[in-house]
């Protein structure tokens, strides 16, 4: 490490001395929940598209702390998280939509959702208010976890990234074909085919019949997710640093050895699969309302990598690392490159900047493996794992003992 | 002894349990099952399925082999592997077109363009992993596993955007060889063109890379650093070279396989590198990874599945199936049909 990054580190930490941690807690939480505001305040052409992309943000990384927990904390491999997106999406689609019209004898069941349309007419299919949906999604898609982590429970590193790649490829086609019951089998329309099911419940509070108005008004959407993401991240954070959390840190270090220490593998992994693809389904469930769609075409093998890459660039395993590596390629993709586009025209050159997104990530992935594997934020742990004795010398001394220490309190 | 395998196994055979033996033949059991169920149904159709299926099964022979052979030596999936094949047909129909080779043409034009699009593209993969070796691969050999992995895939991104830059729709290749006509009949069934196109390039490469790493010093080499590269290192051999001769291996399959895919399917498309990756590697994977002719025998298995699979569930499953018996063999004999041994199992 250079001096001046040294320097630098030093000095950002003796600001954050300054004050408590649950003061500047407090005080990012305020930022977060003020940040519609902030933003109608910014001189930026369209406060809304910011906005607009900071929510499909907040889903992306409540996404990407699931896979964190299967990938950073238990070291898992998953090259298939989209699968847990689409059943957590599919649930509302199946709970919050009218896909099942003749449910009820088309009256249509309701639980806590608005039963009338605004036009007074009975609101066919199955509606469940979004508050119960997101944990039925959360434990359904847990379960998925668990049947996707049981047989793989032997297999390491790039074997068990081929067995989840494959998961993630077929429960899509699976949804894409169960246009006449699961596997064909039956008359159901569980999925709509390539349509997709739309369109999906607004959500509204249990206490009340009225609907949130997305995507006219963005903000209580924005702090219902927002919510949703300091939820996670409290979760994350009490996980990292139970038993569990130690055990799977152990298994990803070394199963062996951890397994020796009296770890029980078989459980420290399927818990790590079955917690990290519940937070997928949570996710889901939101994206799915906010989206308004269902639909096979956003779970590509892509959008796999695109949480993945999330994860590895922001840094495996430290909280803040990927929430920051979240936020940034999602904002790249849904903000960044939108505005970007209009650079080439000022040259007189007709480029879609879009077009080459996912080339940008596949060089960010490149350039970020080959230049600093431990990514943006690396968890102290990690970064010994990866630079070994060749870094530890820099930290050696003063800084170290206290390094180790933040791994626990803040990592 | 497999003596073009990758890597060598010990001659010491482990004991075998009752279950071991079960689980090595329940899946070949099963498939010669389900292939006679198949054959009684409906046999005509059966039979086509299974032509279609080895001749298509070529093509994905030629791709898995480049999976095998750097898995082999290196212990790398290298996801970028569909995106050479696809390059390499990009570049044989991209060749036709600039000559403006049709149909039309006389006999000799239309041999002679084959026959340079089939070399070009296989320069052109070949040159494009060796590169993608250099830059993504080589600087990681001492980090852990996952980084490699990672950068395979950021690299098979970023070929898939030169792909999508390069044709943003599928393309139609020249029907240079008349793919669809038929050729002759045995026992009722269709030889086309496209599948005598196929087995005409296909074998002798195959035959030439099995020589290659079986007879040759070069082979050799290969094989001892796939065994242990640091012994293989003390012995004088240049791992790095070899490394490299590998990946110029797997480039010059994929080119060829990209070429007779452009000319067998008539059309072409930026991401069929990744589906026809995925289905290469089911068929490495199949073989026993690391083991050549496994990979062979895996592509030719894979590819009657899928026609059959097309035949009977539709050609929406199709893929569903292919992966679901990807899962099915990683899970229950990650070693694969032949019971090569690998470093990972």
């Amino acid at each position: 490490m250079s001096t001046a990054a040294a320097t630098l580190r030093t000095s950002a930490t003796n600001a954050r001395r300054m004050l408590p941690d649950w003061v500047w807690g407090a005080i990012f939480v305020a930022l977060a929940i003020l940040y519609p505001y902030i933003i109608q305040g910014l001189p930026i052409s369209n406060p809304d598209d910011l906005l607009d992309a900071s929510i499909y943000t907040l889903g992306l990384i409540i996404m990407a702390l699931g896979l964190n927990i299967v990938v950073g904390f238990a070291g898992l491999l998953d090259l298939g998280y989209v699968a847990f997106y689409a059943i957590g999406a599919f649930v509302i689609g199946w709970l919050g939509s009218q896909q099942f019209p003749d449910v009820a004898g088309g009256k249509g069941i309701h639980i806590l959702t608005p039963v009338k349309s605004a036009f007074g007419s009975d609101v066919p299919g199955i509606h469940v208010n979004f508050f119960f949906v997101i944990f039925i999604a959360a434990v359904f898609t847990a379960l998925w976890g668990v049947i996707l982590g049981a047989p793989t429970l032997r297999l390491r590193g790039d074997y068990l990234a081929i067995v989840t790649l494959a998961f993630g490829e077929i429960v899509p086609r699976i949804f894409e074909n169960s246009t006449s019951g699961i596997f064909g089998i039956g008359s159901t329309d569980f999925s709509n085919g390539r349509q997709g099911i739309t369109p999906i419940d607004k959500i509204n509070f249990p206490w009340t019949d009225t609907t949130f108005r997305y995507p006219l008004e963005l903000k209580p959407v924005y702090w219902v997710g927002l919510g949703m993401v300091l939820f996670v991240i409290f979760l994350n954070r009490r996980l990292r640093d139970s038993r569990l959390g130690r055990a799977w840190i152990a298994v990803r270090e070394d199963e062996v050895a951890a397994a020796a220490m009296g770890v029980n593998l078989v459980r420290t992994k399927l818990w790590a699969y079955a917690l990290g693809a519940a937070l997928g389904g949570f996710a889901g469930v939101f994206l799915g309302t906010y989206t308004n769609t269902v639909n096979v075409d956003q779970f590509e093998f892509g959008f796999s990598v695109f949480i993945l890459s999330m994860v590895i660039i922001g840094g495996m395993g430290n909280i803040w690392g990927v929430i920051l590596g979240a936020v940034a390629l999602s904002m790249i993709n849904r903000y960044v490159l939108k505005e970007l586009n209009s650079v080439p025209d000022t040259f007189g050159l007709d480029f879609d900047v879009t077009s080459i997104s996912f080339g940008l990530y596949g060089f960010f992935m490149l350039v970020m493996m080959v230049l600093r594997p431990e990514g943006l934020l690396p968890s102290s742990r990690r970064k010994l794992e990866l630079h070994g004795e060749v870094d530890e010398s820099d930290h050696i001394g003063a800084e170290s003992d206290h390094e180790l220490y933040e791994v626990r309190q803040q990592g | 002894m497999e003596a073009a395998s990758i890597p060598e196994t010990p001659s010491a055979q482990p004991r075998r349990r009752f279950g071991d033996v079960l689980a090595d033949n329940i899946l070949w059991v099963l498939m010669l099952i389900a292939l006679v169920i198949f054959f009684a149904k409906d046999p005509q159709q059966t039979l086509d399925d299974v032509k279609t299926g080895l001749s298509n099964g070529l093509i994905w022979a030629l791709i898995a082999l480049g999976y095998t052979l750097v898995y082999g030596i290196i212990e790398l999936i290298n996801f970028a592997h569909g995106e050479v094949f696809m390059i390499g047909s990009f570049v044989s129909v991209s060749i036709w077109q600039t000559l403006n080779i049709t149909p039309d043409s006389a006999i000799l034009p239309i041999i002679g363009s084959i026959l340079i699009g089939l070399i070009v593209a296989m320069l052109a993969s070949s040159t494009l992993n060796v590169m993608i070796e250099r830059v993504a691969y080589k600087p990681l050999r001492t980090a852990p596993r996952l980084a490699p992995l990672i950068t395979a895939i950021g690299m098979s991104f970023i070929l898939q955007n030169v792909g999508l830059l390069w044709r943003p729709q599928p393309d139609s290749s020249p029907d240079l060889i008349g793919s669809q006509n038929d050729y002759f009949h045995v026992f009722g069934v269709a030889i086309e063109h496209s599948d005598v196109f196929a087995v005409i390039v296909t074998v002798p490469l195959l035959v030439g890379l099995l020589w290659f790493v079986g007879q040759t010093r070069y082979g050799k080499a290969m094989r001892a650093t796939a065994q242990d590269p640091d012994a293989a290192r003390l012995m004088g051999i240049n791992v790095d070279r070899t490394i490299s001769l590998t990946f110029l291996l797997g480039g010059l399959l994929a080119g060829a396989a990209g070429m007779i895919y452009a000319l067998y399917n008539g059309t072409i498309q930026f991401n069929q590198g990744f589906t026809a990756g995925l289905i290469a590697f089911t068929a490495a994977v199949m073989g026993g990874i690391g083991n050549l002719k496994g990979a062979v025998v895996g592509g030719l298995i894979i590819g009657v599945i899928q026609s059959i699979s097309d035949t009977h569930f539709g050609q929406v499953w199709t893929p569903a199936v292919v992966f679901a018996i990807l899962i099915l063999i990683m899970v229950f004999k990650p070693s694969g049909l032949f019971g090569e041994e690998t470093r990972e199992g």
